[in-house]
């Protein structure tokens, strides 16, 4: 019964209006903006697009992006799915004071967050002076980018993890016991395969976040190339020397990988859906 | 039995504690700085002339994207729930587009496309309106990232309930607007609200578009974020970990309102 | 005057879910559209409510042809099936908001208001919210908001469908009764043919989007007119036969009965259509007494129900919990039935998708 829309079937004017509205504004603010800044970037031709892509510094900024994020992702999982299971599974003073903090960090400002992050882990703090007379630097070093991307994509992999395993029934743990599984073969073979789905959408969301993070990043990496400057930070650097088009290409990289991973996320979500209606 | 409650208690303090390291440190190492600073230069700093100019503007800019959003959100939730048409699918998986997308790469969109060599600012140029490098760029980026979030909360809740009140409404009586006003509004009241207040969030805290589109002309196009990072690169780091502090306690509030919102969205 | 609904067609893309219906409402009538699930009758109520435009044909209410008029414009009354109340109105909110549209003036609402929460039984309720609400008095307050703008003709898409048991028959009784009080013209779509027969004045039987047959309960369950309102509306046992000359010939077997009135030819292969309760156990052979054997007796609270092989195939008889004397048939004992009433329908005419739909509806395996 999909014919329910409206007082008659056919659009009526009205709808049509708004329909016009709605694409009008997505196109101005969403679509318009890309396809300028793909066809900026084809200007020069695709050979002078991929000379762009691959200078050195460029190059190496996405692999500094890409490496922290996974290492980032791969931290997430682990801390994401015990502490969803803590919340869930578990009663404890201050566990709803807990729960509701798990967002901080997505409503804190990326800047604040930077910020926070120098300011205890900097050099002139305790803990960062301290690791400072044993020669590692967090702040300004590969740890503090990944400390940063933690903080910031936090919330991620518990959100999407603890709502499948409310609804999560615990039969089938129970069944398994029955048949003599031990608490560890339960979790490895009973519960992470149903949460599956979930943990992996909480990456992907994670690392898509992680691959453009920039307020967080630009105040507790700085800006040395080579070293600690990532993609976002890069393509900023390129842009605020007044040499945009070296900035295009990466951004375009960028986008891609903003697509890829949106789909990629779109189908995890389909896949969890389907996965709940067995 | 009594292995099972090691591991669970093992299991408990490794979460809090990493919970506790991750998160609340640094948020108590804010208010350390401050407490360190003294409360009468934090209040002194957060009064300077570029300190109050960064403020009103980030009112300025977060009000015009409550607003636009919110109705562009409506729009877009109502569109997507009540009609039916080729590409609908397509427009609603760009919906999610901004999160997905760098902020830096979206401010450079918005300088390709309304900076003065643009397609469409080009035409302003030309009236001699300044898009990018002013507040109307800074609207623009932050609109692009705040677009989802009215649009995301109200949908669900008008595909729950919406629309058969709205044929009840028309059955008796109603025209469209007045069953629109009347009835689907008020059932999406508490989606609409929670999509605004993580509009409000969100505006309030965009740093990378904004830096990207707005030049960082000091007393000119800085936020409250772009003031905090002049602050610090400036070496003020009273003045900086003020207005941050400050906008810690906004964003903490902001969090409490979801929180308690949330709970109401089941019931009504 | 009432309704009048006359060659109206629906098409859902290729998929036609109404099919050339048309019938009448008289006014004062209260009418059931009875159908399986997805048989259309929710679509035509639709239609008549200016809910859906029909592809072709007309609708009429009291007199004047609306097919063209939008639902705000028709001021019929619809109660929908999950009741549609806003929830977040008050009941008495609910109830005013048809009137305030109209602009009435403030008291007289309030009037209104009262008035109908007396009708509903519902005094006091008036500032409660839906949510706070059962089931049945969601549905009267749901009734009450419709009735609030007095419309000409009353509609209700499915009124009792999500409700428990011994509520729906409480609010059914109860519809009845206000239904004689007010007198308004009423249509309501049901799938529970119990439902239909009980309340309504007039019963359309709608399967596939067609009209099967139109008539009062007595006529629709005693008289069919076709294999499916035989086989929806009641119980039936579906026998295989065939017509040998006078006699017709149940399948498999030699057991045969005399051929009343049936106008089949001789060796058409047929369909019998028996009513439980049309089966009558006899212990003596006789003339048209069929030889078959109870397999098991069932105790249902008020009557019997049995298992009875007849040939090769089970059938099931029902028998009057004060009349049966049970001590005098046990199972598993040899005995005799006649059919006190029956129907024949010719094979020819898609047996085989009749014999599907009974078997989606239930009444056999």
């Amino acid at each position: 019964m999909n014919g329910r829309a409206s007082p008659s079937n056919r659009a009526t004017n009205s709808d049509l209006v708004l329909r016009s509205l709605s694409f009008g504004y997505i196109g101005l603010l969403i679509v318009l903006p890309i396809i300028a800044m793909v066809a900026r970037s084809l200007e020069g031709g695709l050979a002078a697009l991929w000379a762009d892509m691959t200078l050195p510094p460029a190059i190496y900024s996405l692999k500094l992006t890409i490496s922290t994020a996974l290492i980032m992702v791969a931290i997430n999982v682990v801390t994401g799915t015990a502490t969803a299971w803590v919340l869930v599974r578990y009663s404890f003073p201050g566990k709803n004071l807990m729960n509701a903090l798990i967002d901080l960090p997505f409503a804190m400002p990326t800047i604040v967050t930077g910020i926070m992050l120098v300011a205890v882990y900097g050099p002139r703090s305790m803990i960062g002076g301290f690791f400072q007379r044993y020669g590692y630097e967090i702040m300004f070093n590969k740890p503090g980018i990944i400390l940063a991307l933690m903080f910031v994509t936090f919330p991620f992999v518990v959100r999407a993890v603890q709502p499948v395993l409310i609804e999560m029934d615990k039969d089938m743990e129970e069944a398994a016991r029955t048949l003599g599984a031990s608490s560890v073969t339960i979790f490895l073979r009973v519960v992470i395969p149903s949460l599956l789905p979930s943990i992996l959408t909480g990456a992907a969301l994670s690392f898509s976040r992680a691959l453009g993070e920039f307020g967080s990043i630009i105040m507790v990496a700085g800006n040395i190339p080579f070293k600690t400057q990532v993609a976002s930070v890069y393509i900023y650097g390129e842009i605020e020397s007044y040499n945009p088009q070296g900035a295009l290409g990466l951004s375009v990289v960028l986008l891609l990988f903003s697509f890829v991973t949106l789909m990629v996320i779109n189908v995890l979500q389909y896949w969890s859906r389907r996965h709940e209606k067995s | 039995m009594k292995r099972a409650d090691i591991v669970k208690t093992l299991l408990l303090v490794l979460v809090t504690g990493w919970f506790l390291v991750l998160i609340m440190v640094p948020v108590f190492g804010i208010m350390q700085e401050a407490i360190k600073f003294g409360l009468a230069n934090v209040l002194s700093s957060l009064m300077t002339p570029h300190a109050r100019h960064a403020f009103l503007l980030t009112f300025w800019i977060t009000v015009a994207a409550v607003v636009i959003n919110s109705i562009f959100g409506i729009i877009l939730a109502v569109v997507l729930v009540k009609q039916n048409f080729k590409g609908k699918l397509f427009i609603e998986g760009l919906l999610d587009l901004p999160f997905a997308v760098s902020p830096v790469v979206a401010g450079f969109m918005f300088i390709i496309l309304f900076g003065p060599q643009g397609l469409i600012g080009s035409w302003f140029e030309g009236q001699g309106i300044k898009i990018i490098y002013a507040l109307p760029g800074m609207i623009i980026a932050t609109l692009f990232v705040t677009l989802p979030f009215v649009a995301r909360e109200v949908m669900p809740v008008l595909r729950e309930s919406g629309l058969e009140q709205e044929e009840a409404a028309y059955v008796l009586g109603a025209s469209r607007w007045q069953a629109f006003w009347r009835v689907t509004l008020p059932s999406v009241k508490w989606g609409l609200i929670y999509g605004v207040t993580l509009t409000v969030a969100r505006a309030i805290g965009e740093f990378g578009a904004v830096i990207v589109v707005s030049g960082n002309i000091i007393n000119r196009t800085q936020t409250v974020p772009l003031h905090i990072h002049q602050e610090f690169t400036d070496f003020n780091y009273g003045g900086a970990y003020s207005a941050a502090l400050l906008l810690a306690v906004i964003s903490f509030t902001l969090l409490i309102t979801l929180q308690t919102i949330y709970r109401r969205t089941d019931r009504v | 005057m009432g309704i009048q609904v006359k060659d109206i067609s629906k098409y859902f893309g290729k998929f036609c879910a109404v099919d050339n219906v048309s019938f009448e409402v008289a006014e004062g009538e209260l009418v059931a559209l009875l159908g399986p699930s997805g048989s259309g009758k929710s679509t035509i109520l639709r239609i008549i409510a200016g809910l859906e435009i029909p592809d072709s044909g007309e609708v009429f209410i009291t007199g004047r042809d609306v097919t063209t008029l939008t639902a705000q414009q028709r001021k019929v009354g619809f109660v929908f099936q999950h009741y549609a109340l806003f929830k977040h109105m008050t009941v008495q909110k609910n109830i005013a908001f048809g009137l305030e549209i109209q602009k009435r003036p403030k008291k007289k609402i309030a009037e209104k208001v009262d008035e109908l929460l007396n009708l509903v039984k519902l005094q006091g309720y008036e500032k409660h919210y839906p949510a706070q609400l059962s089931g049945g008095q969601r549905q009267r307050v749901a009734l009450a908001r419709t009735l609030a703008t007095e419309p000409a003709v009353l509609l209700l898409d499915e009124p009792f469908g999500s409700l428990d048991l011994k509520v729906r028959q409480n609010l059914a009784a109860w519809l009845k009764e206000l239904h004689v009080k007010l007198h308004i013209t009423s249509v309501f779509v049901t799938h529970d043919q119990s439902e239909a027969i009980e309340i309504s004045d007039k019963i359309v039987v709608i399967n596939r989007g067609k009209v099967e047959q139109v008539g009062n309960a007595h006529g629709v369950y005693e008289y069919p007119e076709s294999r499916f309102v035989a086989s929806f509306i009641g119980q039936v046992n579906v026998i295989d036969a065939f017509v040998q000359g006078s006699k017709i010939v149940i399948k498999d077997t030699s057991i045969a009965m005399d051929n009343k009135g049936s106008d089949t030819p001789d060796g058409s292969e047929i369909v019998l259509l028996v009513r439980p309760e049309d089966i009558m156990l006899q212990e003596n052979p006789g003339l048209n007494a069929l030889p078959c054997r109870i397999k098991q007796i069932h105790y249902r609270g008020s009557f019997y129900e049995l298992d009875i092989e007849l040939g090769e195939i089970l059938i099931k008889a029902i028998e009057n919990k004060n009349s049966f004397m049970k001590d005098n048939w046990n199972e598993d004992r040899p005995v005799f039935i006649e059919f006190k009433k029956y129907k024949v329908f010719d094979i020819r005419e898609g047996h085989g998708a009749v014999r599907e739909q009974l078997r989606q509806l239930g009444y056999i395996e």
